[in-house]
This record gives structure tokens, C-alpha cells and sequence, in this order.
């Protein structure tokens, strides 16, 4: 449905959330917990690999205040195994967890579940718990995983769930291969090929607030657990699964989210509480230290990413060959899934390549368990083969934009790499013409020397995501009219401060004519709402975005039936305004909203309620350009970005306020993973353990992000929408990569890009003379 | 241990264990817009006054404030809805996890220098950390609220 003006899609509304959240309100996980609650803690392995041969808690029992201690003992080691990725049915994620194993996989691991009345208690109990453990040799470099003498899931209870290539006596989560047209003729043909390797970290989502969980006994004897999560639906089959009980026994409610960024799209930390307040039948919480959520959770899946392009000797790219070989951890959640992104969502960018090949191995390693993170394997992806391109542009001495307007997809062309499917809408070709006039990229590229020590230069991306997974994500709402005339919306996608609650209701208003005020919003409980496969794969907006307005239509079309019917008129001869519905013929003839709600709810069997529920055989990619502005010392090799400029398209940006805010955190986020964020394993332990080592960007770290639109139509979208989440994290990484090989002149294939570095690729230009790039040459 | 301390302008007498940080017994004391967010006070959250000084909560034992007064976002209704209208306007409250602590140090900001630049706006608000916002937005809502306030 599109209209010319639109009242509240396309409309910069405030939050309905955002004064309660400014002004602090009690409305997070913690703050609504029982104060009554049982403490719950985790003994946690010091080693990478090991078997818990003695596990004596006696002493720590008896510690006043403790009510329980579970280990390995209090678990079927025979029993059925399950994930904590929260997947739709088949899970890709392979069934590798006990809640607790004997064999405990990584740092961290869970060797024991102590719940106390405060947390006083249970740091005693848990420092008195006496572990023996039979160590065994670790593996903790991915690349010499695969058909390692070591398996990380020697087991036979392991269960692969769905032919993703799983073999767990290879330490194979996952392996596929994927190609269209002829590759090697292709790269035979070709006149350059860049052939080359790339490295991307563990990076943390590092929310603000911690993986947390607490749970009840309800008045039914069922488990109720309030959850900080982003998937309720699957929390409630992962919790069922863990414990062994019926799903019917479990609710799961979100109240607000402290930030998600796809963290919380694993149950990191709901089935120990769960475990402990089924067994004890009382209310008990976890709350996660930045600690454990720093060496305990669910980062970005480490890859390498082996990149062979060919283009022509003008710049035409004749294909793309990928192998990327990825970390899943010590577990599988998401390991299967994410690396199919770093191939499928790179690749596409480059409509008149004729052919691609993209192989893929996910292997297990004693490292912490990968998970889902914002950009989910495209931002991997999408980091080697832009950068692949920056150096083949400057390899042919081309402008890096000049290459990209030559080869880049358009709307209407057929996108082979990603899943077969047409570029359905799509604005990249302006949205690179507008980010090259915003940041003045004729005049800055490649880099001046600013005479004081420094050097500005920059740097270009482009960027491509999803709107949902296709044929898979489901988004659903119910809306109801009620007394008075205001509306209810009921969702099961999760508002985790990216602001659906609100962006949904504006779907809903446009529809129905009315203020986002006169629209109350729940979400998420999984006794009550609507089956939602959950808030990830960048699928709110454009899949539960377009089952609200499906629902909001069908509503609109009862309420006209019902007050044609008080008029005593046919639906056909009325129209309906948001106020009221009237005669076509004759505007006096006419009924108000009140009295329709008025008349559903009295002598009516007739609700005026509607339930619709959503998916898409298509997932049309929002598409990106962004551009990097660097000052870096020559001296120090400090790095700061001054400007960054970035055009979207997500198709409509249902709420331009909010799409911008995604978009400048997204840059953010991406800007630290390129300069800042590392993550390193020494013996198989995390030495960034807290914000004092992992660097996220500061507000006085970074000058300026400039963020515009050139908004393509998605015609399956609500309004036009497609999604804005995911896609804005990935240019960053090689538009600075690139932006640092034009200030220092030498090309980092590794993330991230660290002063030192940078310091000695200028000493080391200084020593040789200065040859910045092949420009020269050609 | 005995202590005296004044919350939002209410003198409370408690009897607490002498290594309870502040934090903890603010948010018992049911100040629960006091939220931790790390263990290494690098983030903001936990932002309140003692004695109209801004201090990380999480690193003050609540020994310390044992005869002070000490004001949460709680007890800064007016003062704080008036600016924080701002920021809301921009939609970069979003996840609003880090926003008490963030609008308290903002507000001692605005107290001690009425028209702050850019420059010492980003470093007087370096120590509150926000992920999703990207800082921008934070930024354009405090530069309206300052030519508002100017204006006004």
C-alpha cells in the first residue's frame, strides 16, 4: 500500500520507551526481579580442556546460606545434548551442550552451579569447591583444527540436526561449498588476480548490560523466566530442551533490553536459573559479571577469509573465489550458519562478475563459544572482499569508486551469490555517488600530508545484509481495537532498544490512520504473543514490519464492515477515516470509532481482533557506501577517524530518527572492531577480559559520523522498508584498512589495525623511500 | 557499621557491612536507575552525586558517604526531564541502559560550564560509555538543548 504523504511511516517519532528510559526506570531484568531470589553463580574451568576427575563440594555446602550445589553428577551424561542458539526448526546449530559435562571445553566452561541466598554465600561456597581435573591437550589454533588428533566433541550423544556437513570426529561444525559459472576459467582469463588472506577477532557485542535471567514458579507449577533476551520463543525450546521438561512448562518474558546486538540471540545465561529454580522450586537469578560476559559468552566467529579476485586490466571483475575457514568454539551455536554469510553477502556486490566459488569450513577449537553478532559473518566477509577490491583499484591505479560504479549489482539484475534471488530494490549506484559529494572524496583521496606530523587520507566500503532469513523468519501481530477507540499491537519480536515497539506502532498508525499514540504495544511473552522467530537476521522491520501491516489492514477492512453495519450500509458503500466510518454518498451518514468498539464489546460476537502472521520468500539486501576519514600520526601511529560519512538504503526508513541512530552505532561498532577491539587467546585464556583492556570507542575517541539516505522501494516491504540493524557494521573495517594503506602506504590483512602497526609501516616507508602505491607504475 | 546518608534529600540510618559500595545500597535502597556495567569503573553507568560532585557509585564504598548527601537520577525530576526531552527527540536513548548515568554526568556538565564546546563536551562525558548510539545523537541532543537553554 503506498501513499503519496504518509502520516507516520517515514516520521522521526520519539521513542514510546525513550522519557522512561532517559529518566530511569525500573524496567530491566534486575530492577523487576524478586528481591527474594537465590544468588546463582558459576564455577567456572581454569583450563581449555579438561576432565573433571573429582568434584568435592561437601565443604562448600556447608557454608551458611547455600541452598545448592549441582556438578556433572546432577546431569545425565548419556542424556540428550542441545544447543543455546536461538534457530528456527532445523536448528543448523549442532545439539554439543549438557548443562553440565564432565568434559569441560574451554576458560570458562561450567564445571559447577551454586545458588545461594546472597552473594556473599555463594562466592565462599564457590571458592571451597574442591575440582580435580585430568587436563588434555587443547586446541586453540583454528587453522590446525580440522582432522586434529584432538577432538573438542569426542562424544557420541553429539547430534548434528541438520546436514550443514557437521562431523564432530573431524571437529567439523560445518562445511559447504557453493559456486555459479566458471571460476577457474574465470580467474584464468583474468588479467590480475588478488590473492589474498584475511583475518577477523572474537569481537565482544559488549552491551551494556550483562546476560541476565531470573525465574519463578508460577501458580500453575510452570517455570517462568524474565529473560534480558532477543528470543523468547526459542529461549522457551532451549530451556525446555536443557531441562528435559515439556515446553508447555515453560513461559518466557522479556521485559527491556539492555542491548542486544545479537549476543542475545544465544541462551547465554537463562538455564542456570532455570535449572536451579526447577529443582529447588524458588525464585533464583543470574547476573552475569562484564567478566564473564567478556570470556564467557557468544562473539563474533573468528575467520579467515582466503580471497582470489580477478578483474581485467579496465577494472571489470570477472569472479570471486572464497574459502573461509571459521571458529566456532568450544561450541557450535551459530557456527554452521554465520560463515554462510561471509560469502553469500560479500560476493553479491559485484553484479558483472561471471562467476564465484565459495567453500566453507567451521571448526570447533578450545576457544569460548562463537554466537551471533550484529553483521553476523558479512562483516567478515565483507572486510576481505572490499578489501580485496581497494587493492585491486590500486593495483590497476584506479580510483577504488571508479571500480566499484564499474562492477557494482543494480535493481532488476539477477544476484547468483545471493541465493539466486533478483536485486528486487536498490539504491547503491546513488548511494556511492552521494557518500563520494558528502565527504569530498575527489578533493581527499587518497591522502594530504598535513605538514604537522600528521596525515589525513581515506577510505571506501560497501556493504550489503538481509532483510530476514528467506522462507524461514516468521513475524506476527495482533491488534485489537479496544474501548474508546485506541488500538493494542502484540508482537513477539524483541524491542532491544533498536525501538520496534515503536517503529511497528507507526506501520500500524499509517494504516489505520491514527496517532502512534493511540497505539499500546507489547511485546515480548511467550504465553501471550503472537509466534515471532525473534529479533535477528536484520528480520523485524521487514517481516513483522509487513504482518502488522497486513494485520492492521485486515483490521481497518472489520471496522469498516462494523460500522457500515451500525449505519446500516453496505462495507462497499463506506470509507473510514481513523475516526470514524461513513457513507461515500452522504459524509453525515457516519459512525465513530467509539461506538464501533463500543458495539464490538457489547451484544457482539464479533471481536474486533486480529492475528497475521508473516513470511517472506525473498530477503531484498539494504545496501551501503561508506567513507573513512583518517588523521594518523606518523610518529605514533595514533589513528583517529575524523569524519565518517555513510549513505544507506534501506528502503524507507520507517523512522528516520531511529534508522540514523542504527546506523551511526552500527559505524561505531564497526570502527571499533577496525582500530581498537582485539581479542587475544594466551594459553586458551581471554587476555581482554574487561573494558579496561577491551577498548570500545569512547565519545572522545572519534570526531564526526555523517549519515544520509538514498532510499530505494522495496515493494515487499512495509511501506517500502527493507532492514538497517546489521548492514550499517560493516564498511568501516575496509574503508579504514584502506584509508591506512593510503596514509602509510602498507596494507593490513589483519583486524585490528593497532598504533604499533601503524607506527612501523610509516617507519618502515621511511626507510624505503617512499613508494606509496602502484599508481606510479601504470 | 552505622551509617547516616542522605538520598534525594531523605536521611537514612542503616546498619551496613563495612565493604558495601555505594551502588548496592542505593539501588537496595530502591534508587534502581543505578545500573552496573562493568567491575573496572570504565563505563559510566553508575554515575551519581555525592555532595553535588559527580563519583562512579560502583567505586565509593557506602561507608564514605556516611554523613554526605547523595542524589541519584531519582532525585533530579525536573532538571533532568528537561534535558533529557532532548536526547529523546534525537532517538538516541535507544537500549537506555547507560542513559541514567550519562544524563547525571551530563547535568553536572551543564552545572559547572553553562556552554560547554564540543571539544569538552566529549571529554568531560568520555568516562559514559554507550554501544548503541554511536555518540552522535547524544551529541546533536546536547548542542539543541544548549541553544534551547540559551535561548530560553
Amino acid at each position: 500500500m503506498e501513499k503519496a504523504e504518509m502520516k507516520a511511516v517515514n516520521k522521526p517519532i520519539r521513542k514510546k520507551d525513550a522519557m522512561q528510559l532517559l529518566m530511569g526506570a525500573p524496567v530491566y531484568t534486575d530492577d523487576i526481579a524478586p528481591s527474594d531470589c537465590l544468588i546463582v553463580k558459576l564455577l567456572r574451568s581454569p583450563y581449555p580442556n579438561a576432565e573433571i576427575e573429582e568434584i568435592n563440594t561437601d565443604i562448600a555446602a556447608k557454608v551458611p546460606g547455600i541452598e545448592a550445589i549441582y556438578t556433572w553428577k546432577d546431569v545425565d551424561q548419556n542424556g540428550k545434548r542441545f544447543t543455546c542458539a536461538g534457530q528456527t526448526y532445523p536448528e543448523a546449530s549442532p545439539y554439543d551442550r549438557l548443562i553440565l559435562d564432565r568434559h569441560v571445553r574451554f576458560v570458562g566452561d561450567v564445571a559447577a552451579i551454586v545458588a545461594g541466598e546472597n552473594e556473599k554465600c555463594v562466592d565462599k561456597a564457590l571458592s571451597l569447591i574442591k575440582v580435580k581435573y585430568k587436563k588434555l591437550d587443547p586446541i586453540l589454533d583454528f587453522r590446525l583444527a580440522k582432522d586434529a588428533a584432538v577432538l573438542v566433541h569426542p562424544e557420541d550423544n553429539w547430534i548434528s540436526m541438520a546436514p550443514v556437513g557437521a562431523d564432530n570426529k573431524r571437529n567439523l561444525c560445518a562445511h559447504d561449498e557453493c559456486s555459479a559459472g566458471d571460476i577457474d576459467g574465470a580467474l584464468a582469463g583474468s588479467d590480475i588476480i588478488i590473492d589474498r588472506v584475511y583475518h577477523t577477532k572474537a569481537v565482544q557485542q559488549a552491551m551494556m548490560e550483562t546476560f541476565r535471567t531470573f525465574c519463578t514458579i508460577d501458580t500453575y507449577g510452570r517455570l517462568n523466566v524474565v529473560s534480558s533476551t532477543q528470543i523468547v520463543f526459542h529461549c522457551r525450546r532451549i530451556i525446555a530442551n536443557a531441562l528435559g521438561i515439556p515446553k508447555s512448562m515453560v513461559r518466557v518474558i522479556k521485559p527491556r533490553i539492555g542491548g542486544g546486538f545479537g549476543a542475545k540471540q544465544t541462551s547465554v545465561s537463562e538455564i542456570y536459573p532455570a535449572f536451579v529454580t526447577w529443582k529447588t522450586k524458588k525464585p533464583s537469578k543470574i547476573i552475569f559479571s562484564r567478566y564473564e560476559s567478556m570470556t564467557a559468552s557468544s562473539p563474533r566467529h573468528e575467520m579467515e577469509l582466503h580471497v582470489r579476485l580477478g578483474a581485467m586490466k579496465d577494472g571489470r571483475i570477472r569472479g570471486i573465489d572464497l574459502y573461509t575457514l571459521s571458529n566456532t568454539g568450544a561450541y557450535g551455536e551459530h557456527g554452521p550458519t554465520t560463515v554462510g554469510l561471509s560469502g553469500h553477502k560479500s560476493i553479491p556486490l559485484y553484479g558483472t562478475a561471471e562467476a564465484f566459488r565459495f567453500i566453507s569450513d567451521v571448526v570447533y577449537t578450545n576457544h569460548m563459544s562463537a554466537g551471533a553478532y550484529r553483521g553476523y559473518g558479512a562483516t567478515q566477509g565483507l572486510f576481505a572482499v572490499e578489501s580485496a577490491v581497494n587493492e585491486l583499484a590500486s593495483e590497476l591505479g584506479m580510483d577504488p569508486a571508479a571500480v566499484r560504479e564499474m562492477n557494482i549489482t543494480h535493481e532488476g539484475e539477477l544476484m547468483p551469490a545471493y541465493y539466486g534471488q533478483m536485486n528486487t530494490s536498490c539504491a547503491l549506484d546513488r548511494c556511492l555517488a552521494r557518500v563520494k559529494e558528502m565527504s569530498g572524496w575527489d578533493e581527499k583521496y587518497p591522502a594530504r600530508d598535513m605538514g604537522n606530523g600528521k596525515v589525513r587520507s581515506v577510505g571506501l566500503g560497501l556493504s550489503m545484509q538481509g532483510s530476514g532469513i528467506t522462507s524461514v523468519d516468521v513475524g506476527s501481530a495482533i491488534l485489537k481495537l479496544n474501548e474508546t477507540g485506541f488500538y493494542t499491537l502484540t508482537i513477539g519480536a524483541a524491542d532491544m532498544g533498536t525501538g520496534c515497539d515503536t517503529t511497528l506502532a507507526q506501520v500500524a498508525a499509517e494504516v489505520l490512520e491514527c496517532s502512534v499514540d493511540d497505539i499500546a504495544v507489547f511485546g515480548a511473552d511467550t504465553d501471550i504473543s503472537p509466534y515471532d522467530s525473534g529479533s535477528y537476521a536484520s528480520s523485524t522491520m521487514y517481516v513483522t514490519g509487513k504482518a502488522v501491516e497486513l494485520c492492521a489492514n485486515e483490521l481497518r477492512d472489520r471496522i469498516i464492515r462494523l460500522g457500515a453495519e451500525l449505519i446500516g450500509l453496505g462495507a462497499d458503500e463506506c470509507l473510514f477515516d481513523g475516526k470514524r466510518v461513513y457513507s461515500a454518498a452522504d459524509e453525515s451518514r457516519s459512525a465513530e470509532l467509539f461506538e464501533i468498539a463500543a458495539a464490538s464489546m457489547c451484544g457482539s460476537s464479533d471481536t474486533l481482533a486480529v492475528t497475521k502472521t508473516h513470511s517472506s520468500d525473498i530477503s531484498p539486501p539494504p545496501f551501503m557506501a561508506g567513507v573513512a576519514e583518517l588523521e594518523t600520526d606518523k610518529e605514533t601511529g595514533e589513528t583517529r577517524v575524523v569524519n565518517f560519512y555513510a549513505v544507506v538504503d534501506c528502503g524507507t526508513p520507517v523512522n528516520p530518527n531511529l534508522a540514523r541512530v542504527q546506523a551511526e552505532g552500527g559505524i561505531m561498532q564497526g570502527i571499533g572492531m577496525a582500530l581498537s577491539e582485539n581479542v587475544t587467546y594466551r594459553g586458551g585464556r581471554v587476555l581482554e577480559s574487561s573494558f579496561m583492556q577491551y577498548k570500545i570507542p569512547s565519545r572522545a575517541d572519534i570526531g564526526r559520523i555523517h549519515v544520509e539516505f538514498e532510499s530505494s522501494y522495496e515493494k515487499e516491504g512495509p511501506f517500502g522498508a527493507k532492514s538497517i540493524g546489521e548492514v550499517v557494521i560493516n564498511t568501516p573495517s575496509p574503508a579504514i584498512a584502506d584509508a591506512l594503506y593510503n596514509a602509510a602506504g602498507k596494507r593490513f590483512y589483519e583486524l585490528p589495525i593497532t598504533p604499533e602497526q601503524i607506527a612501523e609501516a610509516f617507519a618502515e616507508r621511511e626507510k624505503t623511500g617512499n613508494i606509496r602505491s602502484l599508481k606510479e607504475k601504470l | 557499621m552505622n551509617i547516616e546518608i542522605t538520598v534525594n534529600g531523605k536521611k537514612l540510618r542503616d546498619e551496613i557491612d563495612a565493604d558495601m559500595m555505594l551502588i548496592d545500597y542505593l539501588r537496595s535502597h530502591g534508587c534502581l536507575s543505578v545500573k552496573r556495567g562493568c567491575e573496572t569503573s570504565n563505563c559510566g553507568l553508575c554515575t551519581v552525586f555525592l555532595d553535588d560532585k559527580p563519583v562512579l557509585s560502583c567505586s565509593v564504598l557506602a561507608a564514605r558517604a556516611d554523613g554526605r548527601s547523595v542524589t541519584t537520577l531519582e532525585g533530579l525530576r525536573g532538571e533532568a526531564e528537561e534535558f533529557a526531552g532532548f536526547i529523546a527527540d534525537q532517538g538516541a536513548e535507544q537500549c537506555g541502559f547507560c542513559n541514567p548515568g550519562f544524563v547525571m554526568n551530563a547535568i553536572a556538565l551543564f552545572r559547572e560550564d553553562p556552554s560547554p564546546s564540543e571539544e569538552k563536551i566529549k571529554e568531560y562525558l568520555a568516562g559514559n560509555l554507550c554501544r548503541c548510539s554511536g555518540y552522535e545523537g547524544q551529541l546533536r541532543g546536547i548542542e539543541e538543548y544548549l541553544k534551547w537553554k540559551k535561548q530560553k
